[in-house]
């Protein structure tokens, strides 16, 4: 059983699984952006977030929770795995992303560097 | 669909790539059959229902809840999930600019009907990293008995 499970795990990471895109909220406010993404049934062990260059990836797993002997009778989610990019920008700062994984609930702060931010550009006149 | 082309242009290839998934995930390869209450892919909660020779395991994939504020309630063999759930969207806030609204929000109820030789007596719901999951005992005399031959 553990052989089998070292098997597919090491064929997974020759082919990316297929994942399904979670539900995203994303908004921006004055300091950042925050993007929520719906992950039900990812623990925090399972989640990744990688940003490379400008492109930020979530990646989660569906812990499953059944039963020895479950079988399945009827079933919506059938990919447990989530998975989406976003191309980010250069204003926005990746070094100090913030996350949090709340039921199944993932919030992501992505901040504006400092000088990104906006500021008053005060008219003299004269 | 426009509306959302218009404000955020980058993500149209992306609903499309969405759609097609849903399209794979509703009609795929599972062979499981569709539920006479079962809803368009995406509304929340969405749910999955297995079971074992003690237990009906109902799985709701509702994440962000408040669990004090779930309902279950099962009556004649249906199982009714009802909730509210708060929009992460500030709202009312002129500084805000929101991009993209996929979550849904507000109140929501689904049902699943059961085996009938569930037990309506022995159900427990707990609700985990925005997944709530309801065991319900199947009775007794539903469950596989070994009988010793004299």
């Amino acid at each position: 059983m553990s052989d089998n499970k070292q098997l597919t795990s090491a064929a997974a990471e020759q082919e990316p699984r297929r994942a399904v895109l979670p539900a995203v909220d994303v908004f921006e406010d004055a300091s950042g952006i925050t993007l929520l993404a719906d992950m039900p049934g990812v623990p925090k062990e399972q989640l990744e977030l990688k940003v490379e260059g400008e492109t930020l990836l979530i990646e989660g797993a569906v812990q499953p929770r059944t039963p020895d002997g479950l079988e399945p009778l009827y079933a919506e989610v059938r990919v447990p795995r989530y998975r989406r990019s976003f191309t980010l920008s250069r204003e926005l700062d990746t070094g100090r992303i913030e996350a949090n994984l709340k039921d199944g609930v993932l919030t992501l702060r992505i901040p504006k560097q400092a000088h990104a931010q906006p500021r008053r550009i005060a008219v003299t006149a004269g | 669909m426009y509306a959302s082309m218009l404000n955020h242009p980058n993500s149209l290839f992306g609903q499309f790539e969405r759609l097609r998934r849903e399209l794979d995930d509703v009609f795929g390869d599972s062979g499981l059959p569709g539920s006479i209450r079962s809803v368009s892919a995406g509304t929340l909660p969405a749910i999955n229902v297995g079971h074992t020779p003690a237990s009906v395991e109902v799985y709701a994939f509702a994440p962000g809840l408040d669990a004090s504020k779930i309902e279950v309630s099962l009556d004649r063999g249906v199982l009714r999930i009802a909730g509210e759930r708060a929009s992460g969207i500030p709202e009312n806030d002129p500084k805000v600019q929101v991009y993209t609204r996929e979550r849904g929000s507000g109140g929501f109820a689904r049902a699943v009907s059961l085996p009938d030789d569930v037990d309506p007596g022995q159900v427990n719901a707990s609700y985990r990293d925005g997944v709530l999951q309801i065991s319900i005992a199947r009775r007794e005399s539903a469950q596989p008995k070994r009988i010793t031959v004299q």
